[in-house]
């Protein structure tokens, strides 16, 4: 081969094959930054343009009798969401009692116990598909099991029943949230583990269900808040629109947040739509409160590994 | 249940109550009570589901000594040291044949609890491999899972004096395992495994991650560490095996997806400057590898 024949990359195209000006493409980088960050400005946009609008409704209604009185038909200027708050904080407490342990509980086996076979796998296809099953049919599913062939346990219509029923519902998103942590914790753990004479069950609880917490505790932040805000499944359960009495056991009956606010919306006075939108910002508060104590909670966590 | 089935044969799930009995005759040998065990492995085969990995490799393993276990990548090093401690078993699918013996019991026995047996032969690792807890914690840890009832404070001390890493952590014990250098790290994990007062202490590379300098502290801490202990250390470098091992093994495999294979054992000196066979001869020479 003669040198002259064999051109370098650099001599053959010196530089022409490629197009000069960069500005059309620097055009575009910006067209499509300001496209995305358009994107989520939308849902920032129409979040607090919501709150606004509710703030300013309820403003003449929110006052302190308004969270401790029982609502009212009669004078409904006096009434109030207490019966209701109270209800909804059951409902998230007895969810997150029931629904974290057992969701914990699922995701721990299937993740590391359960060996590969095509059954497990159909499980956790499944359990996927159970997240996207819309909230009324788990409503259903609680009238056949928790309400009519549990009565006697749970007391029919009760808290405890729309509890068990909401924890149904939220079960496979803490589930799919804890595996995906399990997942990320690197076999070199459980390695370290055993090679010291630990037993699975030790391995799983001192070092991967610490580090799988906050990952676990996003999606259970996230199940919780849903559950909060259902109304559907605990329409067909059993919650009341009107009770003249606070909830004081898990078998007592109790109003909701989202049905009070439902209930409130569906009437034309003003001062009505005032209280719902009242029993919003209530409602948001309270998500608001539950989820900065999950944040809490998972940030103190993440601290320590 | 079919998941017991799988952890039972996974190792992973202990002795059943009519075991216990072997269990506490395990717990009697402790160093203090009686010399070091050695190891002899006889006719051990390693597989990973239908895969022959290593094939009938038989070594003795003197107590008191460190032998180290050389040879090209691939040639099953590491999957044989692992089945030393019953860890190559947890791999799904994976399966040993073969007796191990450690002193007089055969690990791969029915009777033996895998679980008792990796306190007995501990592991350190290629990747220094930190539990996310405190430096305190990690040593702590292993010892308190295993029924230590001495004092705590005195057994960490020990084994982070042993693990030469007490002078650089005792003011911090309770920060973070995370926070140390790799080789701080490394030795901090041999002091957690030197904690639950094993026999005999296997060593999957356990310099490669690290710099010169950790390395030669993790070397000087192995000439001590054979007083009391059986070292067993699979190595790519081979100075590193001529510097500090009493014993060597060479593994190698003629034809790629051939199982690995024990192909010369003996003192270092001989299998450094006079080995019996060639292949052995052109890898420590560095012909290839």
């Amino acid at each position: 081969m003669t040198r002259s024949n064999t051109k370098t990359s650099r001599q053959e195209g010196s530089g022409q094959d490629f197009k000069e000006s960069v500005s059309n493409r620097y055009r575009l980088d910006r067209a499509f930054t300001w496209l995305v960050t358009g994107a989520s400005l939308v849902g920032v946009v129409v979040l607090a343009l919501l709150l606004i609008d509710v703030v300013k409704d309820g403003s003449s209604m929110l006052s302190l009798e308004f969270l401790t009185s029982f609502p009212s038909q009669v004078f409904p200027e006096n009434g109030g969401i207490y019966p209701a708050l109270i209800g909804s904080l059951w409902l998230l407490g007895l969810t997150g009692l029931i629904s974290v342990p057992l969701g914990l509980g699922a995701a721990v086996y299937l993740e590391e116990y359960a060996q590969d076979t095509r059954i497990n796998r159909m499980i956790e296809i499944n359990i996927s598909n159970l997240a996207g099953v819309p909230s009324v049919i788990y409503g259903l599913l609680g009238l056949g099991i928790f309400v009519e062939l549990l009565a006697p346990v749970t007391g029919g219509g009760s808290v405890l029943t729309g509890a068990l029923t909401l924890s149904l519902l939220i079960l496979p998103v803490i589930i799919v949230a804890t595996r995906e942590a399990l997942r990320a914790i690197p076999d070199s753990i459980r390695e370290g583990g055993y090679a010291l004479g630990a037993t699975q069950w030790e391995v799983i609880w001192s070092h991967l269900l610490p580090r799988a917490l906050p990952g676990a505790l996003t999606g259970i932040i996230l199940a919780l808040s849903r559950a909060v805000g259902e109304a559907a499944p605990i329409l067909i359960v059993g919650v009341s629109l009107y009770q003249t009495y606070i909830t004081r056991s898990p078998f007592d009956g109790y109003m909701a947040l989202p049905t009070q606010i439902y209930d409130w919306i569906s009437r034309p006075q003003e001062v009505f739509q005032n209280s719902a939108a009242a029993g919003i910002v209530v409602a948001m508060v309270v998500l608001l409160l539950a989820n900065s104590f999950a944040i809490w909670l998972r940030s103190r966590y993440q601290q320590r590994s | 249940m079919d998941t017991e089935k799988a952890r039972e044969e996974q190792g992973l799930s202990g002795v059943s109550k009519d075991q216990r009995e072997v269990r506490q005759r395990d717990e009697a040998a402790l160093p203090g009570e009686a010399p070091t065990l050695g190891m002899k492995i006889e006719d051990l085969s390693a597989f990973y589901g239908s895969f022959k990995a290593v094939t009938d490799v038989s070594i003795d393993i003197q107590a008191n000594k460190v032998t180290a276990l050389i040879g090209p990548s691939g040639c099953g090093k590491s999957t044989f040291i692992r089945c030393l401690n019953r860890l190559h078993e947890v791999i799904p699918g994976a399966r040993a044949e073969g007796h191990v013996m450690l002193g007089d019991q055969d690990i791969y026995a029915k009777t033996s609890d895998p679980v008792n047996i990796r306190r007995r032969i501990g592991m350190v690792f290629q990747k220094p491999n930190p539990f996310s807890k405190s430096i305190y914690e990690n040593v702590a840890w292993g010892a308190r899972i295993n029924g230590y009832r001495g004092n705590m404070d005195e057994l960490v001390e020990r084994s982070l004096k042993h693990a030469a890493l007490w002078d650089e952590v005792k003011d911090r014990l309770k920060e973070s395992g995370h926070g140390l250098s790799g080789g701080q790290q490394q030795r901090l994990c041999i002091a957690r495994t030197l904690a639950v007062e094993p026999e005999v202490i296997l060593m999957d590379e356990p310099a490669s991650a690290l710099d010169p300098v950790s390395t030669q502290k993790i070397e000087d801490t192995m000439e001590q560490l054979k007083q009391e202990y059986t070292v067993v250390i699979v190595t790519h470098n081979m100075q590193q095996a001529a510097r500090i091992a009493d014993y060597t093994g060479f593994f190698f495999i003629e034809n790629m997806g051939d199982p690995g294979r024990l192909w010369e054992f003996d003192e270092t000196e001989k299998m450094f400057s006079n080995p019996d066979r060639k292949e052995t001869e052109d890898y420590v020479t560095g012909r290839f590898g």
